[in-house]
């Protein structure tokens, strides 16, 4: 039981995410994740999404016919993102501002109906909950890391305007990094997100294949002794 | 019984080489480059040299990181040669950080990432230079009057190294706009072009060199000479320079004729900016230019057509960079269309059959 978990929790954050191994959603990726704050935002906004769109799929799986499944999935998206907008709305109002269109694009964002059509609706509703927050959570982390490299680059900063979406205590995050620094405008604009998003995807790859490579020297060394 | 297998055709090669090519090149490049050293002194040199620098060095890491020999590709000459081209058409004082960076981006985002030489989509050098102009406009449209290298005014080497690693201004240069970028002002701020308005030697002065601008584009002339040595030696066809300069300068006669004072006249087009070194060495690249005559006469054209659109409508004063890489873009879909015909067969790749067409003539 507790493996599936893992397995679960190891696809979502690993070896199934959606931005470095699915690709999916790349585009709210590459348009928010300017700086680390908006790719935090973004990715709270879309986890909320995954975990309650995952357990309402879950729940009505049995109802559904596959003819209809479809249009029902993208209208329970639809209603949770408009849920969860006009509640960015009213309590974090400037980040809203700055993300702007970008939230109610979440509805289609292909991920979450991926992850309703692969996981949701063929699962039983505890696992099609986990899936859905491991899922966003490695989607989150991959949207702050790009935002991160990105704000690094791009204006010498890391977590500006945290505050304005953590609340007052977060400006102790925020940090200047390169003091007096020009600023190199191609990584900020959508080219420098492909081409970051490259790197990180090459990184990933070549984590991996160390990672192979050590647990095959791993398994082989009991033969050789 | 000794078994010899013979090489592969074909036997007889005109004994081209990518290194001679690149040698050729650079050999082409040299007078006009030396030019620039001499009009804008020791900060040119240093920013050239730490450019070619970064280029070789980003070569070697991308090659040990692909595990391709490192010997074998570095000592071609194609990243020494892309460094140099970068150099040539940056802001001659810029800060060193403008060429390591440019250099950078040139060989392992224009070249590298696709996969080394002879696979990238796009021209290295133009690539980082529009990085470089979108990213830094600030450092990369500060042009220098030109101080000759042991000239009265002209900062010494000293002076030089501050100038290029430090953050250091001296007093005595003089900032000024390229001739492209003052008429580009002046008819923004709607006063008429009057070509008169320019002393009469500047026509000459501005296709010998002697006129701020890039590091290396400045002399339309030197390079005019470098451009024919590389016909005269085959690098090159004249179909992509003649028809680049060719367009740019029939369209600038036209609007001419149609109103003087709005539009520059075809010999300031010709002779500022970097026509000619765009023309002759940058479009002119083998890798991502088309293949057949009728394909290179249409890149050509193109090229020169949007340099004239972007000098003349669009925000930047000069487009060369930006026109050359539209058309790499277009590259793929121009040898698509316009393939050379194989030998033996006709256009539309079918077996030639002089039979059945000569009965079907009788008939």
């Amino acid at each position: 039981m507790s493996n599936q978990y893992t397995r679960i929790a190891r696809d979502g954050l690993w070896d199934n995410n959606i931005v470095l191994v699915q690709a999916l959603g790349l585009c709210p990726l590459l348009a928010v994740s300017g700086t680390a704050t908006n790719g935090l935002g973004m990715g709270m906004a879309s986890t909320a999404v995954m975990i309650a769109s995952g357990l309402l799929i879950s729940s009505v799986r049995g109802i559904i016919t596959p003819q209809v499944r479809i249009p029902i999935f993208v209208l329970i998206i639809a209603v949770l993102v408009t849920l969860v907008d006009m509640s960015m709305n009213a309590w974090v109002h400037d980040l809203h501002k700055m993300l702007g269109l970008f939230i109610p694009l979440i509805v289609t964002n292909c991920a979450i109906l991926g992850r309703a059509e692969a996981f949701a609706s063929r699962n039983r509703m505890l696992p099609a909950l986990f899936d859905g927050a491991m899922m966003g959570l490695g989607f989150t982390l991959a949207l702050v890391l790009l935002g991160a490299c990105r704000e690094i680059v791009g204006s010498g900063t890391l977590f500006a305007n945290a505050a304005l979406l953590l609340g007052d205590w977060a400006s102790s995050l925020e940090l200047v990094l390169i003091a007096d620094y020009h600023g190199f405008l191609l990584i900020i604009l959508p080219p420098g997100g492909f081409i970051v998003l490259g790197v990180l995807l090459a990184g990933k790859r070549q984590i991996d294949r160390a990672l192979s490579a050590r647990s095959r020297s791993v398994l082989l060394q009991p033969s050789a002794s | 019984m000794i078994e010899e297998r013979p090489a592969p055709g074909p036997y007889t090669h005109a004994g081209t080489s990518v290194n001679r090519i690149m040698l050729l090149v650079m050999l082409a490049l040299a007078p006009a480059t030396l030019l620039g050293f001499y009009l804008f002194g020791w900060p040119a040199i240093l920013l050239f040299l730490t450019t070619l620098l970064t280029a070789v060095l980003a070569e070697m890491l991308a090659l040990k990181l692909a595990g391709k020999p490192v010997r074998k590709f570095l000592l071609d000459g194609s990243a020494l040669l892309t460094g140099w081209l970068l150099a040539m058409t940056l802001p001659p004082w810029a800060p060193w950080w403008t060429g390591a960076v440019g250099a950078l981006i040139a060989i392992l985002i224009g070249k590298q990432v696709f996969g080394g030489i002879g696979q990238n989509l796009f021209n290295p050098a133009m690539v980082a230079r529009v990085v470089l102009l979108i990213s830094f406009p600030l450092e990369m449209t500060l042009f220098q009057q030109p101080l000759p290298l042991c000239s009265a005014s002209a900062p010494g080497f000293i002076d030089s190294l501050a100038i290029s690693f430090g953050n250091y201004t001296p007093v005595d240069a003089v900032s000024s706009a390229t001739l492209l970028g003052q008429i580009k002002t002046e008819l923004g701020r709607g006063v008429p072009f009057d070509r008169a308005a320019l002393d009469a030697g500047s026509l000459w002065r501005s296709s010998w060199g002697d006129v701020a601008g890039s590091m290396g584009e400045t002399s339309a002339l030197l390079l005019l000479t470098g451009g024919l040595l590389l016909i005269y030696k085959r690098i090159i066809t004249w179909h992509i320079p003649c028809a680049m300069l060719g367009t740019l300068a029939l369209l600038a006669a036209l609007f001419n004729l149609i109103d003087p004072v709005r539009y520059v006249d075809p010999l300031t087009h010709l002779t500022s900016g970097a026509a000619v070194l765009g023309a002759f060495f940058i479009a002119t690249d083998l890798v991502t230019s088309p293949v057949s005559r009728q394909g290179q006469l249409l890149f050509g054209a193109g090229c020169g057509l949007l340099v004239y659109v972007i000098r003349t409508w669009a925000g930047y004063p000069e487009g060369v960079a930006f026109a050359v890489l539209l058309m790499n873009a277009c590259t793929p879909l121009i040898d698509h269309y316009l393939k050379p015909r194989i030998y033996g067969r006709d256009s539309k790749g079918e077996p030639l059959n002089y039979v059945e067409s000569a009965s079907g003539d009788e008939r």
